[in-house]
């Protein structure tokens, strides 16, 4: 159990998926204009990664393993998490109208977001077993989410100030993600 | 030979992926820390590149439109399998220092961006020139970015000792010159991103020159707006695994349909959120008639 802690704060908040490994960038940059809206794709993003950390461990487990065919990891991952995305997404649609009008806009945004790769790639890398990789996956977008939501909420703040004119836009971001980086640092003394 | 002369010039300077496009930032922030792990990270990525362009335009006319993507996902992937282990047999230290940003070279947006954008509609010529052009273009920024960063954060270059640092003064007549002193934050995560955000601030600045000379400055920065939500970019966001909307024809074919499907999109999105818009500012109303 205590393992399982240790396992959820390390890539929750000390390597944190986007302000240390830098994963999952382009929606970090792009979709924190507005705190509703990371919210949302911090939502989409834990529920995308939890689902796939679980099936791309119980495949590898069950049958990369026993056929001794690890080597193909990256290419079935890949095809699995994009096939995953996909179905996920038909599947809201078809059962659950409700969450995929609130989810549905950010699925195709994820489908091949280096992070859901990165915490499937780093499960087998670090040996981690199907329990172990599905509490990976959980507090790893979880700290993905909680970072989206702190920089949306600074940019909300940040929209009326007077920005010096070319590090309007994308550089102020960058700037203000590199703060929260070296505030996200202090925590490497938790573990 | 003219044209893969001009396909290798436009990926180096016209459409630079990184200075120029803003595409591929994870791996661009991720293994920069040094610039010889910049420049190992640049040509794996070209290496990749190159061959899944040969081999995704020599496929071009036997894919179908409708089930590109996993066909591309999976050439990709297959060429940076076998880069991989290579890298594992021939360069332990380099696949040592790059760790897991190799395999994740699959889901660069630069490679699936190029496959999309022009290796499934061109010859295989051009097309292998194109991602040797953009594969260089991207090793280039990449260095730069290590050199920079590995100067600023350890006063080397390449691993070998430029700044006199205490450690390693320089020496004049007998005299210890050790003026610099290595900020290390530049070599860890936060350096990056102020790196990064120096980099797009200087982008900014050529852009707004160049657009008041009249300049046309669009491709700047084209590759990744701030706004994933209505950008309609191929290389990146709105990419579904089964293309539905795809015709059942070979790929490329039937792009001028796709463009014009996508614009009505884009209107459709934009019509949404101003509904959503004003709905919020009815209850606004309300709410203040209410208080």
């Amino acid at each position: 159990m205590s393992e399982l802690i240790i396992i959820a704060i390390g890539s929750a908040l000390v390597s944190n998926v986007v302000l240390s490994q830098f994963l999952g960038l382009c929606p970090f940059l792009g979709v924190s204009k507005k705190v509703e809206t990371a919210a949302g794709m911090g939502t989409a993003v834990i529920f995308v990664i939890t689902l796939a950390s679980l099936v791309c461990s119980v495949i590898y487990e069950f049958l990369l393993q026993p056929l001794n065919i690890t080597y193909l990891q990256t290419i079935v991952f890949i095809l699995l998490i994009a096939a995953l995305v996909q179905f996920v997404e038909m599947f809201l649609k078809k059962y659950m109208p409700p969450l995929y009008e609130s989810l549905g806009v950010y699925l195709p945004l994820i489908t091949t977001n280096c992070a859901v790769l990165g915490v499937a790639l780093t499960n087998v890398q670090k040996t981690y077993g199907i329990l172990k990789s599905v509490v990976n996956g959980f507090s790893t977008a979880l700290g993905f989410t909680i970072s989206i939501i702190i920089l949306a909420g600074i940019r909300e703040k940040m929209e009326h100030n007077d920005v010096p004119a070319p590090f309007r836009g994308m550089p102020i971001v960058l700037v203000t993600a590199g703060l929260m980086a070296i505030a996200f640092c202090g925590f490497s003394g938790l573990l | 030979m003219n044209s893969g002369k001009e396909r290798l010039i436009n990926g180096i300077i016209k459409e630079n992926p990184t200075f120029v496009l803003m595409l591929g930032m994870c791996p661009t922030l991720a293994v920069t820390t040094s610039a010889i792990n910049g420049l190992g990270m640049g040509l794996t990525t070209t290496v990749v590149l190159a061959l899944s362009n040969v081999f995704i335009s020599l496929l071009r006319n036997i894919i179908p439109d409708k089930v590109r993507i996993p066909a591309f996902i999976v050439i990709i992937a297959s060429f940076v399998t076998m880069l991989e282990l290579l890298l594992e047999g021939f360069l332990p230290s380099l696949y040592a220092a790059l760790g897991i940003y190799i395999p994740l070279i699959v889901v660069n947006c630069i490679i699936l961006g190029r496959a999309e954008a022009y290796a499934s509609k061109n010859p295989v010529f051009s097309s292998f020139f194109d991602g040797l052009g953009m594969g260089l273009g991207f090793s280039i920024a990449l260095t730069c970015i290590g050199a920079v960063r590995e100067l600023l954060g350890a006063g080397d270059l390449f691993g070998f000792h430029i700044m006199p640092t205490a450690d390693h003064p320089w020496m004049f007549g007998g005299k210890e010159i050790a003026f610099f002193t290595p900020a290390s934050i530049f070599v860890l995560a936060p350096g990056a991103f102020f790196v990064l955000a120096c980099l797009t601030a200087i982008q900014n600045k050529v852009k707004l020159e160049g657009e008041k000379k009249g300049k046309d400055m669009s491709k700047i920065g084209s590759g990744c707006s701030e706004d994933c939500m209505n950008c309609g970019e191929e290389g990146c966001g709105k990419r579904r695994f089964y293309d539905t909307e795809a015709g059942e024809g070979p790929v490329g074919k039937k792009e001028e349909q796709k463009t014009e499907q996508k614009n009505i999109e884009k209107q459709k999105i934009a019509e949404q959120q101003k509904k959503a818009e004003e709905k919020e500012k009815v209850k606004e109303r309300e709410e203040e008639n209410n208080e």
